[in-house]
């Protein structure tokens, strides 16, 4: 297992981003739903810095005397990821409250079923008009 | 571990505190990783704004999860695979700090010899962010405005009669109100310092914009909801966002027209080292102001809207 180190941060990576997947798709309250976004989008944060990481290496600031800096590209993809994160976090959130405001509440399996019976009512009340119409 | 005890709990509140935790240690592992900018933005980000938010919305919404009816099964098996999959995928992937790792082969090397020559500043990440990526930066930008247009399409702004200046929502704290007095001139300045240091050292518009968001927001949350709408109301903030843009875009279209590529910082100056240095800080302006009126029209959005039902 020599090599475990090497591989440990993605190891890491590969656990947040199954724990963040899980709970987008086995929770039903949306705010939760949102964290394991969350969740998941920092993992992938991890991975890029992880592989911009160079041992032996300085921060990319140039400093005199200094040869080996770890690599600015994948900062630069995750500094600017991160700041589009809590944006898009915030349009989320904003469905989330308007969506509470709609249903009284933010459990998908709730609002389904609210849906569907609001659908039911619409089709029977076609159906209704229908047979008036046809008489 | 605690991304674990965020899963499990279902009282949200705890959830989104340990969120915001969970994004500090982050922060510190980026650190640890010499990715010092990133790091900077997760803690501002991640620890502060982001928390603030999902407490505001919560706010809005219910604090209690109910209780989860479905078979869990489904959900882990899907799970399980797809997280074997990827195990066996990192088995190729390179090792931790390996020199020999692509992502050490192809433009980074040039980004590191050239980048203090070409762009003029010692701080890599802002060359590289402003500079040589300046069209993905533009579009970050644009999407940002857009986010903080969509947020205020969903919600708007509202003038909640109920919102006094001086009444905060947690009472009168006396020792908060102290603190935070204090603390409020140096995060401001700690902000600006951000701003126009970014090109020596660790900073640049996306942190500033947001630590300087942060303050407001702080100053909002301790000395009464809606006094931070007096010192910068909400219509001034919805031209600065767009003004935030149009500096980037404005800078870009200049370039045009002297003849040169879009964003190309050279024709600035007669020096090109010193166009692009001007460029760079101007750009930075520009994602700075953006930035900080989009995040701070975001938490306006929220924590002026009242609770129905």
């Amino acid at each position: 297992m020599s090599f475990l180190p090497g591989i440990f941060n993605y190891l890491i990576v590969v656990f947040l981003m199954m724990a963040g997947f899980y709970v987008v798709i086995a929770q039903g309250n949306l705010v939760k739903k949102l964290v394991g976004l969350g969740l998941f989008q920092t993992s992938v944060f991890i991975l890029y810095i992880t592989m911009g990481y160079l041992s032996g290496g300085q921060a990319p600031i140039v400093v005199d005397g200094v040869t080996a800096y770890s690599s600015p590209l994948p900062h630069v993809l995750i500094l600017t990821a991160i700041v589009v994160g809590v944006a898009t976090t915030a349009v989320g959130l904003a469905l989330v409250v308007r969506i509470h405001e709609a249903y009284g509440t933010v459990e998908e399996d709730k609002f389904h079923t609210a849906d569907l019976a609001d659908d039911e009512a619409l089709l029977n009340a076609d159906a209704d008009r229908g047979e008036v119409t046809g008489q | 571990m605690i991304a674990v005890a965020a899963i499990v709990l279902s009282d949200l509140f705890a959830v989104v505190m340990l969120f915001g935790v969970y994004s500090l240690l982050t922060a510190a592992l980026f650190m640890n990783l010499h990715a010092v900018d990133v790091a900077f933005t997760e803690a501002a980000v991640g620890a502060g704004v982001t928390t603030v938010l999902m407490l505001s919305s919560l706010h809005l919404t219910k604090r209690w999860e109910a209780m989860p009816r479905r078979n869990p099964l489904m959900g882990l098996l899907v799970v399980g695979i797809t997280g074997a999959a990827l195990v066996y995928a990192v088995q190729d992937a390179p090792l931790l700090g390996d020199p020999a790792a692509p992502v050490h082969q192809h433009v980074t090397p040039r980004y590191i010899e050239q980048g203090e020559a070409e762009v003029g500043m010692p701080n890599l990440v802002t060359a590289v962010l402003a500079s040589y990526r300046g069209y993905d930066t533009f579009g970050e930008t644009v999407v940002i405005f857009t986010a903080g247009l969509a947020v205020l399409l969903l919600l708007g702004i509202k003038d909640d009669p109920r919102l006094r200046p001086g009444m905060s929502a947690i009472g009168d704290q006396v020792v908060l109100r102290l603190v935070v007095k204090a603390l409020l001139p140096l995060i401001l300045l700690f902000g600006l310092y951000v701003q126009f240091h970014g090109d020596f050292g660790a900073g640049g518009g996306f942190q500033a914009g947001v630590i300087f968001a942060t303050a407001l927001v702080l100053y909002d949350l301790v000395f009464g909801e809606g006094s931070a709408r007096a010192v910068m109301p909400p219509r001034w903030l919805h031209r600065l966002a767009a003004i935030g843009v149009l500096v980037y875009g404005g800078v870009g279209v200049y370039s045009l027209l002297a003849g040169r590529p879009f964003l190309d910082y050279s024709v600035l100056a007669h020096n090109p080292v010193h166009g692009q240095h001007l460029g760079v800080l101007l750009v930075e302006l520009g994602v700075g102001i953006a930035v900080f009126s989009v995040v701070l029209l975001i938490f306006y959005a929220f924590s002026g809207r009242s609770r129905r039902r």
